[in-house]
């Protein structure tokens, strides 16, 4: 008998792509998708529940469909386009909705694998803090408001569910910032803004995860483990590589716009509810300090590594985005016209030399 | 006396050592040494003069364009031969232009590479390490002392004396190790938490491969096979009272004696004197030091009285040496739970360390010269 998995959060772009995915799976003979509203595209032959997961409901229809794989996506930086936007209601699905979702599969009994979608954001973004992230390490300042406090609550409920049900086996995927055409992350819309306000004397350390890769690796911890992996626990997921946050405004051509650090906490505020600017306090924050995580134990346990490196994920994403007001090709054409010119003048014929040392 | 003296090794032995001619270039990053053959065999002072007058001469732009990789000096030219740019800039002045246009261009477009701690190592050999390298030769004039005794490959923590006021002192070994060094090994110095958080200051010190001073990234470092350089008097050691000059601090809690170990990693010990008289801290303002969230704040005789002239240091002669490793392989992994045995390590550097102070101190013939 093949699985049955369920899918929260399966109306955005991500979820989407997640669900189209996992029922190519040969082990897989259903999927169920579920979320409030109505998918941003087809989800192919999956089953569309509209169903809100802060309500009971939810165990109804873990129940009816006898799901076995609960794969849970809907966790989200701030309400999408077209909702009733704004923190408060995000923050209601990310807690309350996983909060609602860990019940039900708790009285679930057919449940036997979970995934959860996190954030490397639970790590915080402070100077104090270790260079590299791993799994295990405690930092020294939690999140303190934002998309990463709650992912944070939320992983605090997802390990009394593990304690609660040990034959769940429960696999938390932390991601790095996720690039690509989902625009999962809200760094997505700030690097397709052509201005990039940034904080003065602060160049962060970045880590990008492709969609793609992202994808692939909820499918693998939604599926059976392959020899010599075990698929339940905590792992950082994320492109290999590092870059900083001035090499990704050259690479993506944009203009960045140092400002002192407080001007920018203030005016960030100030532009954010005029809705100029897509800059949450949470992202200032990793925009400031930066975070890099260390992937070893996805590699290594759960058996994943990402096709595409944090360099290769950004310059997908410029491809797609575009280039910005300032395209890395016309600096490197003009610097190219430079080196041209200084060979011109290198072979210049002798009488102009002659002419030159007589000026 | 304007010459910074080194003590020749490896494969620099008997070279007549050009450093005070160099204009902080260095032999590796010049693959076509052709423009300085005709200078070889001559008295390396006589062109001094000349060359500093030429390069004064030049337009600021043109200075600018040089900044790039393999940055050399005016190279002494045979009259008559190139143009006017040649005669000017010196023989391979175009492949140095072509150096240094390729430099911005990756600059300009993003496409260098950084490590995860954010050390970006182009940066660091072409640009940073050019700034330093006139206060290392010209104004310090450091002497660099027993650098062999950093292994050529593999892990070492370098343990340091703290003094200074500024940091200079682990900026200056940091330029020790990476132009004397005959593996051309590279310092990755550990800072306090305070580095990081100020402006400017983090983004520099991240870019030249510091990083923070805690046991995970020292162990991952270390782990790399990186030489770590880590100044454990810490605070207490860069803002002790000018009184309490070449008296060591307390090691913090041995920390870092409990990370080679895990590590496996040699510990070598190194003395630095000069940089204690670079700012005579005469005092402490703790309103100050409050006001400003800083671990103290030094008065000088000339700060903050003087203003920004007073923070110009004192123009001190350094030695930097490096002494006998420790090695640390031979003890079991769980010998770094010990805690008698890392208080006896930590002493062991310490003493060490301050004994060699003792007696570079003694040879010392004056705190200028």
């Amino acid at each position: 008998m093949g699985k049955v998995v369920l899918v929260t959060g399966a109306a955005r772009e991500l979820g989407v792509r997640f669900v189209r995915r996992v029922q190519r799976e040969p082990d897989v003979d259903r999927v169920v998708a579920v979320d409030a509203v109505e998918p941003v595209r087809g989800l192919g032959a999956a089953s569309f529940v509209r169903a809100d997961i802060r309500q009971p409901s939810i165990g109804t229809v873990l129940a009816e469909h006898a799901v076995d794989t609960v794969v849970h996506l809907d966790a989200q930086g701030a309400g999408p386009e077209g909702r009733a936007a704004g923190r408060a209601f995000a923050k209601e699905i990310n807690v309350i909705g996983a909060m609602q979702l860990l019940g039900a599969c708790q009285k679930a009994p057919a449940v036997r694998r979970l995934v959860i979608k996190s954030t490397t954001g639970v790590y915080g973004s402070a100077p104090r803090d270790p260079t590299v992230f791993d799994e295990q390490t405690v930092p020294g300042a939690l999140p303190a408001s934002g998309f990463a406090k709650d992912a944070v609550e939320v992983e605090g409920y997802v390990r009394g569910f593990a304690r609660r049900r040990p034959d769940v086996a429960v696999t938390v995927l932390r991601f790095a910032q996720i690039l690509g055409p989902a625009r999962e992350s809200p760094l997505a819309a700030c690097f397709a803004q052509p201005v990039l306000p940034t904080a003065l004397g602060h160049d962060p350390r970045l880590q990008f995860v492709h969609d793609d890769d992202a994808v692939e690796a909820l499918r693998l911890a939604a599926g059976e483990p392959r020899a010599g992996t075990v698929k339940a626990g905590t792992f950082n997921i994320a492109g290999a590589g590092v870059l900083l946050l001035s090499q990704c405004a050259r690479r993506l051509g944009l203009l960045t716009v140092p400002v002192p650090l407080p001007a920018l906490r203030w005016g960030g505020g100030v532009l954010r509810r005029a809705g100029a600017l897509e800059l949450s306090a949470e992202q200032l924050r990793l925009l400031t300090h930066g975070r890099v995580v260390s992937t070893v134990r996805a590699r290594e346990v759960l058996g994943f590594t990402p096709r595409r490196s944090t360099q290769e994920t950004l310059a997908a994403f410029a491809r797609e985005r575009g280039a910005g007001p300032l395209p890395p090709g016309l600096l490197g054409g003009a610097v190219d016209r430079a080196a041209a010119v200084l060979a011109g003048a290198r072979v210049r014929p002798p009488h102009r030399q002659e002419a030159e040392r007589n000026d | 006396m304007t010459d910074a003296k080194v003590i020749p090794f490896g494969d620099d032995e008997g070279r007549p050592r050009a450093a005070s001619t160099d204009r902080g270039a260095r032999p590796r990053h010049r693959p076509s040494a052709g423009g300085r053959d005709p200078r070889r065999g001559g008295p390396p002072l006589s062109s001094v003069p000349e060359q500093r007058s030429e390069a004064d001469a030049l337009p600021p732009g043109r200075d600018a364009e040089q900044q790039g990789p393999g940055r050399q000096e005016t190279g002494r030219q045979e009259p008559g031969q190139g143009g006017l740019l040649g005669r000017v800039l010196g023989d391979a002045w175009d492949a140095r232009a072509a150096r240094g246009l390729a430099f911005l261009r990756r600059r300009l477009t993003g496409e260098y590479e950084v490590d995860e701690f954010g050390y970006d190592e182009e940066l660091t050999d072409q640009v940073l390490m050019s700034l330093l390298r006139p206060v290392y030769e010209k104004y310090f004039r450091v002497e660099v002392r027993g650098l062999e005794h950093i292994p050529s490959a593999g892990a070492a923590l370098v343990v340091a004396n703290h003094s200074g006021t500024l940091p200079l002192d682990g900026l200056m070994l940091q330029v020790a190790v990476h132009d004397h060094h005959p593996a051309q090994r590279r310092l990755r110095l550990l800072g306090a938490d305070l580095v990081f958080s100020l402006p400017v200051v983090n983004e520099v010190a991240r870019k030249a491969g510091h990083t923070l001073a805690c046991a995970e990234d020292a162990q991952a470092l270390l782990t790399r096979g990186e030489v770590v350089g880590v100044m454990p008097e810490g605070f207490k050691g860069l803002g002790k009272p000018f009184a309490d000059r070449y008296r060591l601090q307390r090691f913090g809690r041995g920390g870092f004696v409990a990370t080679a170990l895990r590590t496996g990693a040699p510990i070598v010990p190194c003395s630095i004197v000069g940089a204690e008289e670079i700012y005579p801290m005469v005092g402490n303002s703790r309103t100050l030091a409050r006001l400003f969230g800083l671990p103290y704040f030094p008065l000088t005789p000339t700060f903050p009285w003087l203003g920004a002239l007073g923070a110009v240091p004192l123009p001190t002669k350094w030695t930097i040496q490096f002494g006998e490793p420790l090695a640390t392989d031979a003890y079991a992994p769980e010998a770094a739970e010990d805690p008698m045995l890392m208080f006896q390590l930590t002493d062991q550097v310490r003493e060490t360390i301050q004994h060699t102070l003792y007696k570079l101190l003694v040879r010392r013939r004056s705190v200028f010269f």
